[in-house]
């Protein structure tokens, strides 16, 4: 079995390509879909990509929390199946309510585009299955407004629920604020929702599948979802 | 009846506000020691077409909410403005 995985293209995405590679690459079939279908093809699996979409120009990812293909991606989250948002994906998620807090500008306020360190920090998502707690990976981020906040009680109940999934950290895993590429709280790079089959991620595993162009810290994700999926349809 | 409304949209207090605080920083160095506590924020002005008034306040309330602010990091301010 080849887990059909869709990548939605918004309006000003522009890692779907990179997405749709990273999982024929990878071995899944890749399912492009248009924000205007209302319908995700039979997919198992959905990768919101990163971009502007709608040129983020209300906020980022605001509109397109409101497009036509968010219904039956919404359908598709509740129903349990993975979804992962990437970078302004993972941005989506958040203005859809999908995912808790929300994405803001930088702490720093400049872009950030460099290849950066982040820690599993839980195994039970799709997406971190075939991981360890504590593996460090390298993937890159490029981001305006990356930094995650949520109001205390929010972010105290996402660590109660083991919701990190991901947190900046040095090259041995070390948690510290010179590891904090844009500000964000707690470190966070990814978090799930609560039943862990939605995980919204900064850095960009679509782009750190393949050793010819930079780090693989990616691949690890896209083994993970793969081969929950095909143990799920076995 | 045309009602014109103002919506202000700011960074809930105790955000970090990276963009209040680098205008701030250029405070000092014009002179104005005794400016402090900058936010920036957004301004929108929208118009909207109902019978009554009341209709259109809580119109232009929901537009608010719902799609030009995030109520998890964002506060929002609705003011009406002259009849048009």
């Amino acid at each position: 079995m080849r887990p059909r995985i869709a990548v939605v293209t918004f309006p000003g995405s522009n890692d779907d390509r990179d997405a749709l590679r990273a999982v024929r690459e990878m071995g899944g079939e890749p399912v492009p879909v248009w924000h205007r279908d209302t319908d995700l093809q039979g997919a198992d699996g959905v990768i919101l990509p990163g971009g502007f979409a709608y040129g983020d120009y209300l906020r980022c990812g605001a509109i397109a929390g409101f497009a036509p293909v968010m219904d039956p991606v919404r359908d598709h989250a509740r129903s349990g199946r993975p979804v992962l948002g990437i970078c302004n994906g993972f941005q989506v998620l958040c203005e859809a309510g999908l995912l808790p807090g929300a994405l803001t500008r930088n702490a720093g306020l400049a872009f950030v585009c460099r290849v950066i360190r982040v820690r599993v920090e839980t195994m039970t998502t799709p997406f971190t299955a075939a991981a360890e707690p504590g593996d460090v990976l390298e993937i890159p981020i490029k981001h305006g407004e990356g930094r995650f906040v949520a109001d205390l009680d929010t972010l105290a109940r996402i660590e109660d629920r083991g919701q990190v999934v991901f947190r900046y950290c040095g090259p041995e895993g070390q948690l510290d604020d010179a590891f904090n590429p844009n500000g964000a709280a707690h470190q966070i790079a990814g978090l799930s929702n609560e039943e862990g089959n939605v995980v919204g991620m900064m850095p960009h595993p679509e782009h750190a599948v393949d050793p010819d162009v930079g780090p693989t810290g990616g691949q690890v994700l896209f083994e993970s979802l793969l081969s929950s999926l095909v143990a799920a349809a076995t | 009846m045309k009602l014109e409304f103002e919506v202000a949209v700011t960074l809930k207090e105790g955000l970090l506000d990276p963009q209040g605080k680098a205008v701030e920083e250029a405070l000092p160095a014009m002179g104005w020691e005794n400016v402090s506590h900058v936010r920036v924020g957004k301004l929108v002005r929208m118009t909207v077409e109902v019978d009554d008034p009341e209709a259109a306040a809580a119109l232009a309330e929901e537009v608010a909410r719902r799609l030009l602010a995030n109520p998890v990091i964002e506060d929002v301010k609705v003011r009406a403005l002259e009849e048009t």
